[in-house]
């Protein structure tokens, strides 16, 4: 899932300098199950925001609403009426969530609550680190299951570089070598000789390197008719 | 012969070759290259310079490759592929075959993480590996996407890479020799070698894959002038082994800088005594090249040979 995380109070108070009525919206998608913009968080930033503009002789009316999935833009509809409302708009969904804001209610003001991190899993209470950064041509199947572009702190096709050492890599005795990792999990599954095959140069163009990416699915938008 | 640089042509006399490196300054300031390169010419066969090394922004080393080459020095230019894409890459490649550059060695890169910006953002659209293999295409008419290079000689090159021997895993650093071996790399510098043990035993399956009949191997030695900077190294380098040996030597040491170079003089010997298939050594002496001239002198490798 997408991994968020609160932005510091400092900042969303700053952005919201100058507001007299504000409306805080969360997600109940991926964001609340990493515990940053969820109903609870939605209650939690909304009370700091008004205890903080008190306590500055700056009062301010926060309204709260959660949405199902700030990405599917058809259930702002439930949200619309405190939206409408607002004259700012804190959204506390991934980045997608807070453009879906911007675009189905185009003539008002938005401010991202979160920062949008990474495509990752949950590996324990309060942990969560990355596996994926999207690139549009999955390579899992020649490195065992261990993505070498979100893994490899230089997403390198031809790991593990010089810098690998002890299964950790250059950048930090905390961040684990994808490339060792690749090299475990390949030995483990009697693969390791793949390894002494040349990957070229991967092809990025279905990444962001590429231009902004859309996906149409005309099986799909056949079967429905639209 | 793949370009006929200085280098490539003792290499391939069967001279046991020493290389040493440069580093270019943090400035644009052309007189620490030429002041370098008129220290050092006639003291090794040719020189590194380095690619913003440790991604700390400094003279492009293409640039100071022409000034060394310019002043009848043989360059081996260095490039990451940290900050330019296969365009930036084949490009500057192209750039320097067309400046007389010839010693081209390709490296994956440090993180920039460590650098002076580490906001940046890196590039690696290829990796060492890759790179050399775009190289060896270019030297043979084609561009990395199989276009053909067209009304005029292919650029030469002769391709060096790097092998570390100290970084896991260790049955794997072999293959990945192999594999740059394979992407068409003529000669190799490994990393500095503070631990001799594993250097031989590297060298061993080294050996016995046959690759240093298929590459020239240069063995990479960094005269130290600290014992704290050898423990330093020892603890806190990504991919660096210091054997406890060599730092006991130091710490007694009652010149360390005189030991340091000992040190290095000593594995010199070492090597050509005893560990077959090295071709050569490249002395890192960073921020301490006018050290080189010594340490060949008292390693008995001066004068160098001279070439046509
Ligand atoms: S290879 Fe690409 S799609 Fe597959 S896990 Fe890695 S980043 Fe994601
Ligand atoms: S040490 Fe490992 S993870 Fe780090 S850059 Fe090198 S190969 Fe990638």
């Amino acid at each position: 899932m997408i991994i968020a995380n609160g932005k510091p109070i400092e900042e969303v108070l700053k952005s919201l300098e100058g507001h007299k009525k504000v409306a805080v919206l969360g997600c109940r998608g991926c964001v609340t199950v990493c515990l940053a913009g969820g109903e609870k968080e939605v209650g939690i930033l909304a009370s700091q925001i008004r205890m903080a503009r008190e306590q500055a002789g700056q009062p301010v009316e926060v309204l709260e609403g959660t949405v199902e999935r700030q990405c599917d833009y058809e259930y702002f509809e439930q949200v619309k009426d405190i939206i409408e409302e607002a004259d700012a708009i804190v959204s506390i969904a991934c980045g997608v969530g807070v453009q879906g804001v911007a675009e189905t209610f185009p003539e008002k003001v938005v401010y991202p609550g979160l920062n949008t991190m990474f495509m990752g899993a949950n590996l324990n209470v309060g942990v969560w680190a990355e596996r994926c950064q999207g690139c549009g041509n999955c390579v899992l199947e020649i490195s065992g299951g261990v993505c070498p572009v979100a893994r490899c702190s230089k997403s390198l096709m031809n790991g593990p570089c010089g810098g690998s050492q002890n299964g950790k890599c250059e950048i930090s005795k905390d961040v684990d070598c994808g490339w060792q990792l690749i090299y475990d999990r390949l030995s483990k599954i009697g693969r390791v000789d793949s390894l002494r095959n040349i990957i070229p140069p991967k092809d990025w163009s279905t990444s962001r390197d590429g231009g902004p990416r859309k996906l149409v699915r005309e099986d799909l938008q056949l079967e429905s008719g639209k | 012969m793949k370009a006929g640089s200085n280098l490539e042509k003792l290499l391939r006399a069967g001279e046991f070759v020493a290389t040493g490196e440069i580093g270019p300054p943090k400035s644009c300031d052309a007189n620490v290259i030429t002041h370098a390169g008129e220290m050092l010419r006639n003291h090794a066969d040719a020189f590194n310079l380095t690619d913003n090394q440790t991604a700390i922004v400094r003279m492009s080393s293409i640039a100071a490759g022409k000034i060394l080459t310019d002043m009848g020095i043989d360059p081996i230019i260095q490039m990451t592929c940290r900050d330019r894409n296969r365009i930036g890459l084949q490009s500057d490649a192209l750039g320097a075959a067309a400046l007389g550059i010839k010693n081209v060695l390709c490296l994956s890169g440090d993180h920039q993480r460590f650098g002076n910006h580490p906001m940046a953002k890196n590039v690696w659209d290829m990796d060492a590996i890759t790179l050399i293999q775009t190289l060896d295409g270019l030297r043979k008419g084609y561009f990395q996407n199989g276009e053909e290079i067209k009304k005029c000689e292919p650029p030469k090159f002769f391709i060096g890479c790097a092998a570390n021997p100290f970084a896991d895993p260790f049955e794997f650093r072999v293959t990945r020799l192999e594999k740059k071996v394979d992407a068409g790399a003529d000669f190799v510098q490994t990393q500095c070698i503070l631990d001799m043990e594993r250097f031989e035993r590297w060298m061993e399956l080294v050996r016995e894959r046959g690759l240093h009949e298929r590459c020239f191997i240069t063995a990479g030695l960094m005269p130290i002038k600290s014992a704290k900077g050898a423990r330093y190294m020892q603890k806190n380098v990504a991919g660096m082994m210091v054997s406890d040996e060599i730092c006991e030597r130091l710490e007694k040491a009652e010149d360390v800088k005189a030991e340091g170079v000992q040190l290095v003089v000593d594995q010199i010997n070492y090597i050509r005594k005893n560990i077959k298939g090295v071709a050569g050594v490249h002395i890192m002496a960073v921020a301490w090249e006018e050290i080189i001239p010594t340490i060949i002198e008292k390693a008995g490798l001066a004068p160098r040979p001279k070439v046509s």
